[in-house]
């Protein structure tokens, strides 16, 4: 009966094989931990980021402030559970004097606990949890991307405007998910819609067909939907197969057609997202910072990217202010507070929790492009709700 | 429940329940015949879907392309594949201890994984259905089934047969029960027990290829993608009694329900209904379903 005993065994290891797959100048120069994913699944999105925060950086002649800028690199395999372990690395044995990352929620939110608790200055590039400018806020926690808030509020007042009025939200049952259909239903339903049901299935499950059929069932007017990576490729895929996308439009936050266009080909076309970025942007900032990505990295930029390029921005509006003289820290946030941030996605400032208060944008899937259509919602700031600063 | 929409309903569960058969049914051989706890039985999955998508434009080279030539060519590498692994690296496992097993094939699975990020990438990546069958059928007031899915189940269902017959029907299937059973015995009688084994190692591997390469247009193929199925894979082998080509294809098809009803009705405890399955089943019958060696 040995292979009975084994069973417990296999069936826990294989639950661990789950949660398992995953540089330097002198003036005194100012330390830059990165801390992103380098390997797994988000791999390219943390070269992305890093390629895009070190561009502008070079464009400054290699110095902010009239500092030169060194780098430290943590890879954090989107692991929250060595996220402290991590950070600490960086702030403790390094002694970086800001820490930029990260990709992942969970580890993002687990940095900025370190991060307030130490004073160390955190700048988030890409982490959309709601928390990080919400009850984590803190004075020394930046973020340069958005909240999971921000698209789906605008994708609600879209849809409300489209005069849509029963709407169902689909989604994996985690944090992102759950606070991204919340920010779609608070503007629907301010709008005069109705969410009539919020589905939900287990992270990272994929297999959608079960609640296709109840969507089939429920007919609603609008489906509002967040997935990002392989699960995006699949729900649009499904989605177009079970033939819905012919009488339910489908709409999303823009992650829903980021980087995944390629694999969704044909089924992906003429769907609506919402983000603070989109091709086709006519400012010359856009052009220009594309222009010198594609030269400098030989690779087009992404949202990524751009969002990496605009962490750099924030930190070099602080330390301009202070000349490079970082024990003046308060001086140096404050510059930072009330930098405004010339951003390919269009110029934003940042709201007092920290977060970027922007234009989001409707963006409408045409080829392998997400080419925008307009502004969904103008100089939208999330509402910081639990921050007290 | 409008009974229309029940019955599209019962016809996603019995579609996903064949899906996870075909791919659990190579870990039951593995496990059952050999013993050996195969934590990279994922990872097979994984490396027919991502041959499903990478040997393409290499088909349509050699021979002009074409989706089941293609198929035919994942599978038969993925036999090769598994013929050498077997030789060169499990063969050596039957006789330790189930530990060292897990932990030996988790290695596997890092293995594969980074092998898999070397040599395509990390991005996700999409492999169109075969033209034949792109189409959909009309199913209720607004969906349509697309053709494709139904092919893959039908697919399930010739292949679950064809393991059926040459398990209970033939010579090879007689030795590899007894193999199952009795392994010195069966080499006692002149069965070339190594030999056997490598077959059957092989075809467990072909299996799970099999499963992810024809998953591939439906799923599309990602990172991490073979650790997904696996856990469930396991909780299939364990519901339908290790070693039961049956009673996996009895318990992928009762996990296809509960998982498909569990979504629809109990969306806050859908991620744990298969394991109170599981438990539940092993409570009344610890040694699963159907026990056969």
């Amino acid at each position: 009966m040995k292979k009975r005993q084994a069973l417990g065994v296999a069936v826990a290891a294989a639950m661990l094989a789950v949660a398992g797959t995953a540089a330097a100048q002198t003036g005194k120069p100012y330390k830059v931990g990165f801390m992103l994913p380098y390997t797994g699944t988000y791999a390219a999105l943390g070269n992305a980021i890093e390629n895009g925060f070190k561009l502008y950086v070079e464009e400054q002649g290699g110095k902010l402030g009239g500092d030169p800028i060194e780098y430290v690199r943590v890879d954090d395999e989107s692991d929250p559970a060595k996220a402290t372990d991590n950070i600490n690395k960086l702030i403790k044995r390094d002694q970086v004097d800001v820490v930029v990352g990260t990709v992942h929620s969970g580890v993002a939110m687990a940095m900025a606990k370190v991060a307030k608790d130490s004073g160390v200055l955190m700048i988030d590039p890409n982490a959309g949890a709601d928390a990080v400018t919400g009850p984590m806020c803190a004075p020394n926690i930046f973020r340069s991307s958005f909240s999971n808030w921000q698209p789906a509020y605008a994708m609600g007042v879209e849809a409300a405007k489209r005069g849509y009025k029963n709407a169902v939200t689909i989604t994996w049952k985690y944090a992102a998910g759950e606070e991204s259909a919340n920010g779609f239903k608070e503007a629907f339903t301010k709008g005069g819609g109705k969410v009539i049901k919020d589905l939900t299935l287990p992270f990272p499950n994929v297999e959608f067909q079960a609640l296709l059929t109840e969507i089939a069932s429920l007919k609603p007017d609008v489906v509002y939907t967040f997935f990002a990576g392989g699960g995006a490729v699949k729900f649009v895929k499904d989605y177009a197969a079970a033939g819905l996308n012919k009488s339910i439009p489908l709409v999303g936050a823009g992650f829903l057609t980021d980087g995944t266009l390629d694999a969704q080909g044909e089924a992906a076309q003429g769907l609506l997202t919402t983000l603070h970025y989109a091709d086709g942007l006519t400012n010359a900032k856009d052009k220009a910072f594309r222009l010198a990505y594609a030269k400098a990295y030989k690779l087009q930029p992404d949202v990524y990217a751009m969002q990496g390029y605009d962490a750099a921005q924030i930190l070099g509006a602080g330390l301009a202010a202070v000349k490079g003289d970082k024990s003046k820290k308060e001086a140096m946030i404050a510059a930072m507070e009330k930098a405004r941030i010339d951003s390919p996605r269009g110029p934003f400032t940042l709201s007092k929790a920290h977060n970027p208060v922007q234009d989001i944008y409707l963006r409408k899937v045409v080829g392998k492009e997400n080419v925008v259509q307009g502004v969904a919602v103008k100089a939208l700031a999330d509402p910081a709700r639990g921050c007290r600063m | 429940m409008d009974p229309v929409v029940f019955l599209v309903q019962c016809l996603n569960a019995v579609q996903y329940g064949l899906l996870l058969f075909l791919v659990a049914s190579g870990l039951t051989l593995i496990f059952g015949i050999m013993g050996v706890i195969n934590l990279a039985h994922g990872s097979f999955y994984m490396i027919g879907a991502y041959m499903a998508y990478a040997l393409a434009p290499w088909v349509q080279q050699l021979v002009g392309g074409g989706f089941f030539a293609t198929l035919a060519c994942s599978v038969a590498l993925s036999v090769l594949l598994g013929y050498v692994l077997e030789w060169i690296f499990f063969s050596y496992l039957y006789e330790r201890e189930h530990l060292q097993q897990v932990l030996m094939t988790y290695a596997l699975i890092l293995v594969f994984e980074e092998m898999r990020s070397i040599l395509i990438d990390n991005d996700v990546h999409g492999v169109s259905a075969p033209p034949s069958l792109a189409g959909t059928v009309p199913l209720g007031e607004l969906m349509t089934y697309p053709v494709y899915r139904l092919f893959v189940s039908g697919v399930c269902v010739v292949v679950a047969a064809g393991l059926f017959w040459v398990i209970t029907r033939t010579r090879l299937g007689m030795t590899v029960r007894a193999g199952a059973s009795n392994r010195e015995m069966v080499q006692a009688m002149g069965v070339n027990i190594k030999l056997l084994y490598r077959v059957v190692f092989s075809a467990g591997v072909g299996l799970a290829a099999l499963a992810g390469a024809i998953a591939a247009p439906v799923s599309s193929v990602y990172p991490g993608m073979g650790n997904q199925v696996l856990i469930i894979c396991f909780v299939i082998v364990v519901i339908g009694g290790i070693g039961s080509i049956r009673g996996a294809l009895l318990a992928a098809l009762l996990v296809g329900f509960v998982e498909t009803f569990g979504t629809v009705f109990f969306p806050q405890a859908a991620g744990v209904l298969v394991y109170v399955l599981m438990a539940a089943i092993l409570l009344w019958r610890p040694e699963g379903l159907f026990r056969t060696a």
